[in-house]
């Protein structure tokens, strides 16, 4: 019989054909009879009391359907923004925002007035008449001056700056660092960055009175917490609150929240009797979108100078913005990880989030691992450095080995080997020839760098009894498959793709999990109205969660099956074998039944006694643990040392995501990821001015996003060690990216300074910033 | 005052009445209908609302929709003829060179125009006729095999075809 597997298959994505011919449905391509359109009115002000706010032209403009305010929206917005915040069990402040501020804004962007107009050009022309008197207050923008007593605060009903304070401490730190022969400290710095998914965000919002009925459409990577918050805070029941989310044009974190226009677009659609369209500008997005990273980590490490490392300590300061975004304080998770994939004695951690006058930061493509790997991959270069070994020898010489492995803070690490993906990567960039070629440069005065990342993430978020109690969400997933009466298959499923080919991979692994053809495999996602509850897509889960989900349900449609077969053949159960979806008893498989056969049967009369008619299944998978993808990342740069510009000429990358279901989606998905954190590396960051709060590259003209000739070639390749803790033997891949290559480019510029007396190099590694070290070093 | 204009959108003439200040993308998504032309900076930087006015790639961003009055205009669209996907739509999906799909119109008309201008380019010259688009989820690694793909399926081809039929001749004055 031949085998027709699926799952590892480089087939093309179903998603395409829609796309690459302009087909595709995102948030703007959503329009309604009668849709109305809304503009926002934002603070101009990082810190202000609003005084008053006149509405009366924008009122009298031209297709002004409404203006409205904070006191309209009191009456039809009964609740706060969520937050998600128990993953912080210490000192902690969660102050409530909601969606439009009444009396003082907090950022820069905080919505303040809401016009409603027949058009978007005629509402954006009334924004413009709404008249805010504010009385401007210090901005709070540095987070360590904040942390002081006495700071002024962010806002004024507040006792301090400090929205948590939590300490992670395991082993005798004190013992561990009086025993070390070297210890080494270093501040080392993760800028603000925009997650800027190409798509802004938006939403078509359509509240229908009589029956207190609402469709919301929104482009979000989460529609069952979009629709639980939203329709929670409107008083619509869940039955009677649809959200439906179509393409997502991209989301790396930024769209996990409901977001304060959501509800505004809502409630404005309730207030108006109209339906109602609101589409994010960028300037709008980079104020008012979440933001990702801004930390500082004030590290110390502990070592012996045969490169065995002893002990870490470490501050993370984490810059809220004025108000939590719904998981900022997911990202003390830098905390727990911060031991990376070596052996530690002891790890001494501490959590600080400080609110400021900025935009809230929320989880950005790897959301606190990134800050994790670059952190430790940077301080074991620094012992390297300093004791004189190759950084390559440090890493094997405290590399966990065996597996599970259970790290300094109780978490297991599932599967790995790690020396395996480090030797295939300085096999495949051929790191002896690199180090040749480095000394030879080096005499003709040019500067080339190595820099290594060998990382371990935590995916697959995430087991309710670890996210229960720490987030206060059980992070489950879930899944319905039905096998329609002829046999194809609907899997509707609570992930949501924004960009990652669920479409294609998840009828992959239908396929195979019931033997029956791809193309009679459709997926739904994405529309609350045809879709069990689920968290949504993030944290790398999808696959290790959702997928599992889905199998969870094809596994119980295969069992009833089985119990048609037996039925259909007069057989026992316990003969009835299932190959490939053909159904036969035990030593007879000339004779058999396709799934699509006993599906029929089982939507027909003479069904076996008691059992109930249809062949469906609905599950929701807890996970039993987390998986944990690891890999090595190599980078060779140069630098040259007269303008401070940086060039990659290599980028390797051996990644381990267990067993892969489609190579060529895998690949994509690093592509993307490595290319973020080599941006965040070299280019982007948010800036605010230090004294107003204002933003100073609130465009894509002032804020760097790399174009195609700033991208190096990346040259992937893949160990695969399955996950033991799920039957696909699956990790995850849609953050490993990121989360392993800031470093590897930072720790390569370093490398090539090294010359100088150049020990660390802070990001972004813009030229200017080059230069006037290098110019320093030299004086 | 709303002006009357004339443009001929893949093929298809048509006449509206619009105000002066319309953008032309707006006019493509909104009055014609086409929204497979996306907005996403409104700076002028990414690229996604890449069209083809009179065969010269443009950010339909930047015009008004008064400023293309008279011309042709081939929006993504309009770019499979007869069923049959333009070669660089067809590698875009054979080298996974999109991910959400959202900035992916925008290059393909930019990657069409290039790949007619110069059908067989180098990294470089792929790099500079793309560098006004930005993608985010790619790391740009596929587009930039799509793009060599599809500029060697192209020379394959007898003769490379118009992107339209309607593009070859200039437009007269």
């Amino acid at each position: 019989m031949a085998v027709t597997t699926m799952i590892g298959a480089r087939i093309q994505r179903r998603e395409d054909p829609k796309l690459i011919t302009g087909h595709g449905n995102f948030i703007d391509d959503v329009n309604l009879v009668n849709m109305a359109h809304m503009s926002i009115v934002r603070s101009p002000h990082a810190h202000a009391r609003i005084r008053s706010v006149d509405t009366s032209a924008a009122r009298a403009a031209t297709g002004v359907v409404a203006v409205l305010t904070a006191a309209d929206f009191k009456s039809v917005i009964l609740g706060p923004l969520p937050v998600s915040n128990s993953f912080v069990a210490d000192k902690k402040q969660v102050p409530e925002q909601f969606p439009i501020a009444a009396d003082e804004v907090a950022y820069a962007g905080e919505p303040v007035a809401v016009v409603v107009a027949e058009d978007r050009y005629l509402a954006d022309d009334a924004a413009q008449l709404v008249v805010v008197d504010y009385e401007p207050l210090p901005a709070v923008m540095d987070i360590e001056k904040a942390m002081e007593p006495g700071s002024p605060l962010v806002k004024s009903d507040r006792p301090d700056n400090i929205g948590w304070d939590a300490p992670f401490p395991a082993g005798d730190i004190d013992a561990v660092f009086a025993e070390a022969e070297i210890v080494i400290k270093q501040r080392i710095g993760q800028q603000r960055l925009f997650p800027t998914p190409m798509e802004t965000r938006g939403c078509v919002a359509d509240y229908v009175p009589y029956d207190n009925r609402v469709t919301l459409w929104t482009s979000t990577q989460v529609p069952h917490f979009v629709r639980l918050f939203v329709g929670g805070a409107l008083g619509v029941p869940e039955s009677q609150f649809r959200v439906v989310s179509h393409d997502v044009g991209g989301g790396f974190g930024s769209k996990i929240r409901p977001y304060p226009e959501e509800y505004l677009a809502t409630a404005a659609s309730k207030i108006t009797e109209r339906p109602v369209k609101w589409i994010e500008d960028r300037t709008e997005s980079l104020q008012a979108t979440t933001h990702g990273r801004g930390q500082i980590f004030d590290a110390e490490v502990a070592a012996n100078r045969d490169g065995t490392l002893l002990g870490l300590k470490f501050t993370q300061l984490l810059d809220i913005g004025a108000y939590h975004g719904v998981f900022s304080a997911f990202q003390v998770v830098a905390c727990l990880l911060g031991g990376g994939c070596y052996n530690w004695k002891a790890i001494n951690a501490r959590s600080i989030g400080v609110f400021t006058n900025r935009m809230s930061t929320d989880p950005y493509r790897g959301a606190g691992r990134p800050e994790a790997t670059h952190l430790v991959e940077r301080m074991v270069d620094l012992v390297a450095a300093e004791i004189g070994m190759d950084p390559a020898e440090v890493r094997r010489k405290n590399f966990v080995t065996t597996f599970p492995h259970t790290n300094n803070f109780g978490l297991v690490y599932d599967s790995g080997d790690y020396a395996k993906s480090l030797d295939r990567a300085m096999a495949n960039i051929d790191y002896a020839g690199l180090r040749k070629r480095q000394a030879d440069l080096r005499a003709q005065g040019r500067y080339t760098g190595i820099g290594f990342s060998t990382y371990v993430e935590i995916c697959g978020l995430g087991p309710s009894a670890a996210t229960a109690p720490a987030a206060g969400v059980a992070l489950v997933e879930s899944s319905m498959v039905r096998v329609h009466p002829t046999g194809s298959v609907t899997v509707s499923v609570g992930t949501h793709s924004h960009g990652q080919s669920h479409e294609t991979t998840f009828a992959q692994i239908t396929a195979d999990a019931l033997g029956v053809p791809y193309d009679s495999v459709e997926i739904h996602h994405g529309d609350t109205g045809d879709t069990p509850f689920g968290y949504g897509t993030y944290g790398s889960r999808s696959l290790a969660v959702g997928g599992m989900a889905i199998m969870a349900s094809c596994h119980k449609v295969v069992e009833k099956a089985k119990k048609l077969a037996a039925h259909a053949f007069e057989a026992s159960e316990d003969d009835i074998v299932v190959d490939q979806g053909r159904y036969f008893v035990r030593g007879n498989p000339a004779e058999s039944k396709a799934l699509a056969e006993l599906a029929f049967a089982s939507y027909g009369a003479g069904l076996p006694e008691g059992m109930e008619h249809g062949l469906e299944a609905v599950s929701y998978f807890d996970p039993p643990n987390f998986v944990w993808p690891f890999g090595c990342h190599i980078c060779a740069v140069e630098v040259d040392v007269e303008t401070g510009a940086v060039t990659i000429d290599r980028y390797v990358a051996v990644d381990d995501c267990g067993n892969v279901i489609n190579p060529m989606v895998v690949d994509g998905q690093l592509h993307g990821g490595i290319a973020q954190g080599i941006s965040q590396a070299l280019f982007e960051e948010v800036q605010y001015d230090d004294e107003t709060g204002q933003m100073l590259n609130g465009t894509m003209l002032d804020y760097l996003i790399p174009t195609m000739a700033e991208m190096p070639r990346f040259e992937l390749d893949r160990t695969v060690t399955p996950s033991p803790t799920n039957e696909l033997g699956v990790k995850g891949i849609g953050e490993a990216g990121t989360i392993a290559s800031s470093i590897a480019v930072i720790n390569a510029i370093t490398d090539a300074l090294s010359p100088f007396g150049i020990k660390h190099v802070e990001m972004p590694a813009r030229p200017d910033r080059l230069w006037s070290m290098i110019k320093e070093a030299r004086a | 005052m709303p002006q009357q204009v004339a443009l001929t959108i893949n093929g298809r003439r048509r006449e509206d009445y619009v105000e002066p200040r319309l953008l032309l993308v707006h006019y493509l998504r909104e009055v014609a209908g086409l929204t497979g032309t996306h907005i996403a900076c409104d700076t002028s930087q990414c690229g996604a609302c890449t069209v083809l006015v009179d065969g010269e790639a443009v950010k339909s961003c930047s015009v008004f929709t008064v400023q293309a009055d008279g011309k042709r205009v081939t929006t993504i669209e309009g770019l499979a003829e007869d069923g049959t996907l333009h070669p660089v739509q067809q590698a875009f999906w054979n080298e996974h060179g999109l991910q959400c799909g959202f900035c992916t119109p925008g290059f393909i008309m930019a990657a069409a125009y290039l790949l007619q201008q110069n059908p067989s380019p180098t990294d470089e010259e792929i790099e500079r006729g793309l560098e006004g688009n930005l993608c985010r989820c790619t790391g740009y690694e596929n587009i930039r095999k799509a793009v060599r793909s599809a500029s060697a399926a192209m020379s394959g081809m007898a003769e490379s075809r118009d992107l339209v039929g309607s593009v070859a001749a200039p437009v007269e004055d």
